[in-house]
């Protein structure tokens, strides 16, 4: 069974339409990219997979997102629950202005959690994870803005995995980084899709051919075309989806 | 004659430094000649004793012990009402009709002169909430007067949040209030606190507000309960200049000095504040 179930959705916001009838089925603990051009509403399809866009003034929602079997668009989701299952990384690193342990503890903390030996090994799991543990054991007390901006974002996914997510929404978590950031942020995503079921939305289609394993391409808030991410770039079906990831237009 | 470009440059440049300082020299005069004229007056037996001699002599004590309480009350009151409606407007009430006449309800609130607000504090507290002329009631009529300065100091200061922090947050399955209590509000709160410092420190200098809802004329004795009347610096100047025949100028210059210290501190306070977060503040 897919993790995530996508029926039927359409999106406005106010008068304009920004998801028209879109339907997809992510598989868990797979990596699955979405791609298209700027304002094609990639982006706005992630957000609807863990309610962000609910934070958006006038925006109304038809159709169903299925997340392990269960239609997050009720009246009764609770959406303190569904957001601790479906975490995100946005476009920019952003910790909090406070210390790297405190970064990490915060969502753990909220939750619930205040023994301090249980949160040190939260943190400590947390930043394994991401590889800063070696670097930041002995300095958890940084102040985590004065980090790098990829470890910023490398600690941003260390502060979601602590929280214990089933699904990771990545909203071009790379585009404030310079290749060899990227490179090893996608190494790192790779290592996480054994626990996790990623979604990430990107720009750079290299990236989605690189890390993804399915591919969705989407063009004015419709999904053109899905499938395997090697079939979807050496064979699309569509003949839009071909002229986009041949550098037509984009 | 026709003037060269470069001549007019500096004419412009004169009349627009002229104008700036024109600005700056009544704050030097008037300190000059407080402080000239005040300064002989002050020493501790001022500072801390009571007057005597039907104020002509003695101390100015229990006026600023008054303003110090009336400060107080003012923050206790103005400050968790100002920053409770600063984060509804800003982070829970949707855009209509309604929020658009409480935030013109909030800009009108701060015209309207200080009289008013003592003959509104004379009606509602001290007579219609029988709370008589009381520190109470004159805490209240002022924490009415610097509301506005303080919610929107507070607004300023909770939208200066990067939008990112709280997004971070809730995706972690933070709730709303969670977030703003734990993420949104420590990092508002020096903008906040900056804001309030100001607003009370104008609050501290008023008369009018007081007047009639909490100043004594003379009250050789602190007050002993928010239900007693106190002193109050400005109103103090006031009786001074105007009411008690054939006081030492000393005193009048005196008591001024030491008012407009007390709000310099107050405003002094504000900016070191302030200062702080610039220095730690990095997104």
């Amino acid at each position: 069974m897919s993790m995530i179930e996508v029926k039927d959705l359409n999106l406005y916001y106010g008068d304009f339409q920004a998801l028209i009838d879109v339907n997809v089925n992510i598989d868990r603990r797979k990596i699955t990219a979405l791609i298209g051009p700027s304002g094609c509403g990639k982006s706005t399809l992630l957000r609807t997979l863990n309610r962000m866009n609910d934070l958006i003034d006038g925006v109304r929602i038809t159709g169903s997102v299925i997340i392990d079997g269960e239609d997050i668009y009720r009246e009764k989701t609770d959406l303190i629950r569904l957001r601790k299952k479906v975490g995100m990384v946005f476009q920019r690193p952003n910790p909090f202005p406070l210390s790297i342990y405190d970064n990490i503890a915060y969502g753990s903390r909220i939750h619930g959690i205040r023994q301090r030996g249980e949160l040190d090994r939260i943190v400590e799991t947390a930043l394994s994870r991401v590889h800063l543990w070696e670097d930041f054991k002995d300095r958890l007390d940084r102040f985590a803005l004065n980090l790098s901006l990829e470890q910023q974002q490398r600690l941003c996914i260390a502060r979601l995995i602590a929280v214990t997510p089933e699904v990771v929404l990545m909203d071009e978590p790379c585009s404030a980084l310079d290749p060899v950031a990227t490179a090893n942020i996608e190494e790192l995503m790779y290592e996480l899709k054994k626990d996790y079921t990623i979604v990430i939305v990107t720009h750079n289609m290299q990236q989605a051919a690189r890390v993804s394993d399915r591919t969705g391409f989407m063009l004015l808030g419709r999904l053109i075309e899905y499938g395997d991410t090697g079939s979807v770039f050496t064979s699309p079906r569509d003949k839009k989806t071909e002229e986009y990831i041949t550098g037509r237009y984009g | 004659m026709k003037l060269s470009p470069k001549w007019k440059q500096r004419i412009a440049f004169s009349v627009l430094g002229l104008a700036s300082v024109v600005v700056i020299v009544p704050v030097i005069v008037i300190f000059s000649i407080l402080i000239e004229k005040g300064l002989p007056a002050i020493n501790w037996e001022f500072l801390t004793a009571m007057p005597r001699m039907g104020m002509r002599a003695g101390g100015i004590f229990p006026a600023i012990a008054g303003t110090m309480y009336l400060v107080l009350g003012t923050i206790v009151v103005a400050l968790p009402l100002g920053v409770l409606a600063a984060v509804y407007l800003v982070e829970y009430a949707r855009q209509n009709w309604m929020t658009r006449m409480i935030e013109v309800a909030i800009v009108n609130l701060a015209g309207v002169p200080s009289v008013v607000y003592g003959l509104f504090g004379l009606g509602l507290f001290v007579i219609f909430l029988k709370f008589g002329s009381s520190i109470l009631a004159g805490s209240l009529t002022l924490s009415i007067m610097v509301l506005p300065v303080i919610i929107t100091a507070s607004k300023e200061a909770l939208s200066s949040v990067p939008q990112s922090f709280r997004e971070a947050s809730l995706a972690l399955g933070v709730s709303k209030w969670q977030t703003i209590r734990c993420i949104v509000l420590p990092n508002a709160l020096p903008g906040i606190l900056t804001g309030t410092i100001l607003g009370v420190s104008r609050a501290a200098g008023e008369t009018a507000p007081i007047l009639f809802t909490v100043a004594a004329f003379y009250l050789p004795r602190l007050p002993k309960s928010v239900f007693d009347q106190c002193m109050a610096l400005p109103y103090h100047l006031y009786v001074l200049s105007t009411q008690v025949p054939n006081v030492n100028p000393k005193i009048q210059y005196g008591t001024a000095l030491v008012l407009v210290a007390l709000v310099f501190i107050l405003n002094f306070l504000a900016i070191v504040v302030r200062a702080h977060i610039r220095g730690k503040k990095q997104w």
